[in-house]
């Protein structure tokens, strides 16, 4: 009984309501998008602009301009920046994107220290804040989710062809480029409307465990999308309350949950495929 | 440069016209000039590096032409088989799932319509793997893994296949059923254009051959084209050609030579 109500007990808190519906959509959105992430290679991109954003966060709260309006730009000249420095291809793009997140989230740092008003808020956006979630970021989250959602399938079969095979896609009249500039946008929306809960400092762990860990138990595409965001959000949720009753930061926790069912999924995927290969062998 | 094998007054599938591309300053093709015309089957040969690659993907539109042109006939559907070495074998996909990914243009809906599965059954069968359409592309052998990416190109409807290195990295068994597969498509009117290192297992048996390094050397049949001259000039080694149940056989000295030299 007291068990119960010490369960129910942050559900009484508004905040903690707020912030449990925006990081469970999140995670499904972030284990949704997250399967391209890691079959692309894109877990690096997903990094960068995480850090980028910040920069764009931490601008636009200088100069009092709407977060998602100058994060949101902000994140969008990163990435058309990186575009644009990885295209010397004497650079490559994962240096392309080192020079340029980085530079914007030291940028951020230094704009945060000099016309912030507290140190505080930098740690709130590094690690992210489960008492910083407003009404009007479950709106943006479940906006972005539905788009992702849309998008994903809508676009299943071009995003799933030209992510196994872009030349062909490409010469079957898939616009490949536009299928990339649509999912690089999916993912700087994703961590936009995420980073406030899950922080600049851990989002793209979201982005890559859960696909990870889905890739791991299927070897079929359509699984994985369905298996990545129920990880997401299931992680995310029990991560919320878990922080609640342990007293840790939300977003620790969530990644840490995440990182244990990666460890266990390896684990039970490891024993399955070697006696697989002990059953082949026998063959 | 030179002329068509078949005179007839059709227009090529495929044009390539004082065709040149580069990767940063230096030139991988260098004024190609080479026709494609239907029902042909044609090989390109040369050595690694020669830009094969490149004119396949400069012919399918995947790689920029920095000078000259390429003219396609409109509505011409190309099927392309890529190297298989370049396949992300890890990937998670089954091969229906491969199969179908090209209909990506007349079809949104994720699920697969029971009409597409039929239709890759189809195809599967026409290419003897028809009991691989569910498995993932990881467990399939050297042979059905060619032959999935074949029945890919072929799930289209393609006028032209256009096939890179096709028996690179398979054994002896499995060239020969692939060449016999291509002879039998073929046969059944499809025009097809192949790149291949494989003189002997391959390049002898087709109709047309054109020897290749960055530019075109030679072009004809193998009796014309297989030469120690032509061959000498497209692989700077020498070579030798002998004659052997009426087929010409390539004899490479160069590597002999090398071996005998050691110490």
């Amino acid at each position: 009984m007291i068990l119960a109500l010490d369960i129910f007990e942050p559900y009484g808190f508004q905040f903690f309501r707020n912030g449990l519906v925006v990081a469970t959509i999140a995670g499904a959105l972030c284990g949704l998008l997250g399967v391209f992430v890691i079959l692309r290679g894109m877990s690096y991109i997903g990094h960068g602009l995480s850090h980028a954003v910040f920069g764009g966060a931490a601008a636009s709260a200088v100069m009092k301009v709407n977060y998602f309006l100058g994060a949101g730009i902000w994140g969008i000249v990163s990435g058309l920046l990186i575009a644009r420095v990885a295209r010397r291809r004497v650079i490559g793009a994962d240096a392309a994107i080192g020079v340029v997140t980085t530079a914007s989230f030291a940028l951020g740092l230094a704009l945060m220290n000099r016309y912030g008003q507290a140190s505080k808020s930098i740690e709130a956006v590094l690690f992210g804040s489960v008492l910083g979630v407003k009404v009007v970021d479950i709106y943006a989250v479940s906006l972005v989710a539905l788009l992702g959602l849309a998008v994903v399938v809508l676009g299943y079969r071009k995003l799933l062809f030209s992510t196994f095979d872009r030349d062909v896609a490409q010469v079957s009249n898939v616009r490949v480029s536009l299928v990339e500039a649509v999912l690089l946008a999916m993912i700087s929306l994703t961590i936009l409307v995420t980073m406030r809960v899950i922080g600049t400092l851990l989002i793209s762990a979201l982005l890559v465990i859960p696909a990870a860990s889905a890739r791991m138990t299927t070897n079929s595409f359509s699984r994985m999308l369905w298996i990545s965001p129920i990880i997401g959000a299931v992680t995310c949720f029990v991560g919320m309350n878990l922080s609640y009753h342990l007293d840790t930061s939300a977003s620790a926790t969530i990644i840490l949950l995440d990182a244990f069912v990666f460890v266990v999924v390896y684990a039970i995927a490891g024993t399955r495929n070697r006696a697989k290969m002990a059953s082949l062998g026998h063959l | 440069m030179r002329q068509s094998i078949l005179s007839n007054n059709e227009s090529p599938l495929i044009a390539c016209e004082h065709v040149s591309c580069t990767y940063g300053n230096s030139p991988v093709l260098h004024d190609v000039y080479l026709n494609i015309n239907r029902r042909e089957f044609v090989g390109i040969v040369g050595p690694s590096g020669s830009g094969k690659t490149t004119l396949l993907k400069a012919i399918i539109g995947s790689q920029p032409v920095a000078h000259g042109s390429i003219t396609v006939q409109p509505e011409l559907t190309i099927g392309y088989v890529p190297q298989i070495e370049t396949v992300d074998w890890y990937f998670p996909v089954t091969v229906e799932e491969v199969i179908v990914m090209t209909r990506s243009k007349t079809q949104w809906w994720p699920r697969i319509t029971t009409k597409e599965r039929t239709a890759v059954r189809e195809v599967l069968e026409k290419l003897g793997i028809a009991d691989v359409a569910h498995r993932h592309i990881r467990e399939l052998s050297g042979g059905q893994q060619q032959r999935v990416f074949l029945a890919r190109a072929m799930f289209c409807q393609p006028d032209i296949l256009v096939l890179d290195e096709p028996t690179a990295g398979v054994d002896v068994r499995t060239r020969h059923e692939i060449l016999h597969l291509l002879a039998d498509l073929h046969a059944d009117g499809l025009t097809i254009l192949l790149t291949t290192h494989d003189l002997n297992g391959l390049a002898a048996h087709l109709p047309r051959l054109v020897c290749f390094n960055k530019t075109i050397l030679a072009d004809g049949s193998p009796r014309e084209v297989l030469t120690s001259k032509v061959l000498e000039a497209t692989y700077g080694a020498p070579m030798e050609v002998l004659e052997h149940g009426g087929m010409p056989i390539v004899i490479d000295h160069g590597r002999v030579a090398m071996r005998g030299e050691g110490k």
